[in-house]
């Protein structure tokens, strides 16, 4: 990989400590398909010399078996890594690439244009501090253009580079050039992207990727590379005040205690006065251990181990922060949601939320509006399909310390992940806080669970039976309320037919509704449960992340699946109130089992085939199990 | 800071910017796994994810124990080294055999390089894993290693057959790694992704890391075997009729089976002589190793199987 500096063969020492000193440029490149994004990529790795002469013959024999230059060097070839991309000829997952030149060392996220492969593209951006942006000069500006646009513009990216390629298509025309920039910048300045050089280039025949060229006397700024290592990206974060996601607490032996973390905005020297949020309590900063010893100061981006002078409430996922610049604590947001998976994501359903080093529960409600990144309209929308971009609030069930997303990518970026699935669903951006989550304090009462369990000499739990139409549900669960009753526990049924009179009559069955549905089913449950009561359950409750969202709610233990199994055949045969019937003539719609799917629990407490159990046994199952688990004794 | 502009001189070089997010990520997936652990291959890789990950658990030891998958048919110097580095840092070393595969005699020679990969490689590392119940393993592998490798991930998602699937493979964002998973499903975590082997060596020289002795070029008897230059390490070699060992000042640019990694001729006997014969040279580092030669795209194919 012949470096083009002549240090390295007169004075390999000096040239190392030129190297040390080097700073590092994550950028993405995006653009549509065939726009010559890896072509572009491959050449800037091919002239910059970092391709291999072993990988130059390969690259060489496969241009021939499968390039689309004919005889010439196809160096999208280089670049296109995963077999299955090969054999289709586009690329399809990020990949990143390194170089380095004399000025900077190079990460580039090399992301697709194809239209379902945004959230690779999201992925990509969400490091990145530049953006090149491919256009075809002949095609102008398309769709994904404006797409990949709002997502560099969303994703906090501040400094684009157009790439207007394949100018030996047009003539080299300068006045096309300048006209594809007049349209770009009128578009870009809707969505608040200033920061644009553009240079005319062609990445097949490499004019103003790294050199000029012949073809193109009337452009006069810099070449891509000549751009990229000379712009000044700085992010500014560390003049920002002092924030620290608490990473892990390191405590070799008893006599040391260190918080460790990455600093992600601001710096820290010993003696800084700092606060632990949520928690709120401050302490002073004692030790700061980096990576090489004891450190007098601590930048951002450096990842430390800080002690404190006072043992203080502090651990992974909290914050430290400056004590005189803390920033907010709240627990309902304003946030962007991209949707990143094949499941939608539901208004009304429970996620868990990654942010900086700390996980909690958030449910969207409500999704405001989807956004049309074409024309940049509000739609109404109930759900988000993967690579949709929506507004949502977000309400967490927990307080978490922030900064918007704007301000600071790692205390206002996060990702949801699905209970059931475990799949990352979204990436989010949180834009503030609502003034109600502010307003609106948890009102702390004398009387609380314990107390009023103690007072009903029981513990609470909720007995959450799921299961087809037809399996039998309401009947065993009217029969182990009613045991339950005779033993002297006080206890109430939320019946799904039931709750639907009233509660939820304004609820359907499509997917957004039972997910409402059962959202509202567990927050009532919840707040019986803290009433001191036994909650029997009886709801289709079809989905599995409802139930998992359900679960989250209360405490270890207090709560109690039940699978009532009957096999779909078997509740079709009984179909004791002529649904099933009617289903299959078409006159019901999204019926579970028929035309709406149902999840079958996966751990649930206790399971119950009611092919082989008639309902009395199957309610003296459920008993049997609570009374093992002490859960009918006096606490 | 007298400094016009401090946050201008507060900006991390490259390499502190790319100890700092191996650093991140090998705390990140010690706080959320229950059993990790971090695969020690002896190369020079290895070395310096041993040397970030005591820098990340300092004054602490790293939180978990060292696996070394044995094929039997790496470098002696390689050995020596390996149980001097466990003693220097106090930490566990755990070493897989895979012994069925022992059993039937399985080697390089006899079976080929696919098949010895394969059973002593890929099958022992899933019996270890399994065996240990390890639900996260730390790996030195670079995305500029090799082409499918440039599109993995860091957490590398494996099922519970140690199975890699590009379609349930998780978009990465900003620093936020999901750790969710089932029990049996695992992840393998390469904390030197965006490193480069420039980065590597600069890297090991700024900071002093010992390296096993086979990088630097000294005279030691090879052999020349279809383009390749194979050290005779041990008389496990077997030599082909009129074939004589010949002296010559090599080195290994990188290190694995000793019948299965090229040499090459070489007289950089110290790491700036290295790094100066890397910067000059004009073949890449992957290409010392006979396994990546086995077919189109092979290494993703041993990938999804299980390979690291």
């Amino acid at each position: 990989m012949a470096h083009r500096s002549g240090l390295i063969a007169s004075d390999i020492d000096a040239y190392l400590e030129s190297h040390r000193r080097k700073s590092l440029l994550r950028f993405i490149t995006c653009g549509s398909v065939d726009d010559g994004k890896s072509t572009l990529i491959g050449r800037l790795l091919y002239e910059s010399k970092l391709v291999f002469e072993d990988q130059l013959a390969a690259l060489a024999a496969d241009s021939k078996k499968l390039g689309t230059r004919g005889e010439e060097l196809d160096f999208a070839l280089l670049v296109d890594g995963l077999a299955a991309e090969r054999e289709q000829g586009i690329t399809i997952d990020v990949a990143y690439r390194f170089f380095s030149t004399e000025q900077r060392k190079f990460i580039v996220a090399d992301t697709p244009g194809h239209e379902q492969y945004t959230r690779n593209m999201v992925t990509g951006a969400s490091t990145a501090e530049l953006a090149v942006l491919l256009l075809d000069t002949r095609k102008g500006l398309l769709p994904q253009t404006r797409r990949h646009s709002h997502l560099v513009s969303l994703l906090g990216i501040r400094h684009v580079v157009l790439a207007v390629n394949k100018m030996d298509l047009v003539g080299y025309s300068q006045e096309r050039f300048l006209q594809l920039l007049h349209e770009y910048r009128q578009f870009a300045r809707r969505i608040a992207l200033t920061d644009i050089t553009a240079i005319p280039l062609s990445a097949v025949h490499g004019d103003n990727v790294i050199e000029p060229g012949d073809h193109m006397p009337w452009y006069r700024g810099p070449t891509l590379m000549g751009h990229l290592e000379s712009v000044d990206v700085g992010q500014h974060t560390a003049a920002r005040p002092f924030r620290m996601p608490i990473q892990w607490v390191n405590r070799p032996d008893p006599d040391f205690r260190g918080f460790a973390g990455r600093l992600s905005s601001g710096t820290l020297r010993p003696g800084d006065r700092v606060r632990a949020l949520p928690s709120g309590q401050e302490s002073r900063v004692a030790k700061i251990i980096g990576p090489d010893g004891e450190l007098p100061l601590a930048v951002a981006g450096q990842c430390i181990t800080a002690t404190l002078a006072d043992e203080i409430d502090l651990s992974r996922g909290d914050l430290l922060a400056a004590a005189e610049a803390p920033p907010p604590v709240a627990d309902q947001f304003e946030a962007t949601l991209v949707a990143l998976h094949e499941e939608p994501i539901l208004q009304g359903r429970s996620y868990a939320m990654k942010i900086g080093t700390r996980t909690v529960g958030a449910t969207v409600n409500p999704l405001k509006f989807k956004l049309d990144v074409n024309t940049l309209e509000h739609l109404a929308a109930e759900r988000l399909e993967l690579n949709d971009i929506g507004v949502c609030e977000l309400e967490l069930d927990q307080p978490i310390a922030f900064e918007p997303y704007e301000q600071n990518r790692e205390l206002g970026g996060f990702i949801l992940i699905d209970r059931i699935n475990q799949h990352t669903v979204a990436a989010g951006l949180l834009h503030f806080a609502l003034r109600r989550s502010q307003n609106v304090h948890w009102q702390a009462l004398d009387i609380d669970k314990t107390t009023r369990a103690a007072l009903n000499g029981q513990r609470p739990c909720v007995i959450w039976l799921t299961g087809y139409s037809g399996a039998g549900k309401s009947t065993i669960a009217n029969l182990v309320e009613r045991r339950l009753h005779f033993l002297g526990r006080r206890t109430y049924l939320l019946d799904g037919d039931n709750v639907r009179h009233g509660l939820n009559r304004d609820l359907g069955f499509t997917d957004q509704d039972r997910v409402e549905n059962i959202r509202r089913v567990a927050e009532v449950a919840k707040l019986m449960v803290d009433a001191g009561l036994i909650v029997l359950v009886s709801f289709i409750s079809p989905f599995r992340a409802e139930r998992a969202g359900a679960r989250a709610l209360l405490a270890e233990g207090e709560f109690v699946e039940v699978f009532v199994d009957t096999p779909l055949a078997e509740a079709e045969r009984r179909d004791p109130k002529g649904l099933y019937g009617k289903a299959r003539r078409g006159e019901l719609k999204n019926f579970t089992g028929i035309d709406s799917p149902y999840e079958p629990p996966e751990q649930a407490e206790i399971r119950l085939d009611t092919t082989v159990l008639t309902a009395e046994q199957a309610a003296e199952r459920i008993v049997e199990f609570l009374s093992e688990r002490d859960m009918l004794k006096k606490p | 800071m007298d400094s016009p502009d401090p946050a201008a001189s507060l900006q991390l070089t490259h390499l502190q910017a790319l100890e700092a997010e191996s650093i991140y990520i090998l705390r990140e997936v010690v706080a959320e796994c229950e059993r990790p652990v971090m695969l020690y291959s002896i190369g020079k890789d290895s070395a310096v994810m041993l040397h970030l990950a005591s820098k990340a658990f300092h004054p602490a030891p790293p939180p978990f124990p060292l696996l070394h998958v044995d094929t039997t048919w790496k470098f002696r110097a390689m050995y020596e080294f390996r149980d001097r580095v466990a003693q220097r840092t106090g930490m566990q070393l755990l070493v897989h055999v895979n012994q069925e595969g022992l059993q039937q005699g399985i080697g390089p020679f006899t079976h080929g390089s696919q098949v010895h990969t394969d059973v002593m490689k890929t099958q022992a590392l899933k019996q270890a894993l399994d065996r240990y119940g390890f639900d996260a393993a730390f790996g030195g592998a670079r995305r500029d290693e090799e082409k499918s490798r440039a599109k993995e991930r860091i957490l590398s998602f494996r099922s519970a057959q140690h199975r890699w699937d590009p379609k349930t493979q998780r978009p990465e964002l900003w620093s936020l790694y999901n750790t969710a998973k089932r029990k049996g499903e695992s992840f393998r975590v390469f904390p030197l992704s965006n490193w480069t082997e420039l980065d590597v060596w600069q890297y090991i020289h700024l900071e002093n890391i010992p390296i096993v002795p086979l990088y630097f070029a000294a005279v030691r008897p090879v052999v020349r075997r279809g383009g390749a230059l194979i050290m005779v390490d041990d008389d496990r070699l077997p030599l082909e009729p009129g074939e004589q060992p010949e002296m010559r000042s090599v080195r290994f640019r990188t290190l694995g089976c000793y019948p299965l990694t090229g040499a090459i001729e070489s007289t950089a006997a110290t790491l700036t002589q290295i790094i100066q014969e890397m910067l000059l040279t004009t073949s890449s580092e992957r290409q010392g190793r006979v396994i990546d030669h086995d077919g189109a795209a092979s290494m993703e194919k041993k990938k999804q199987e299980g390979y690291f």
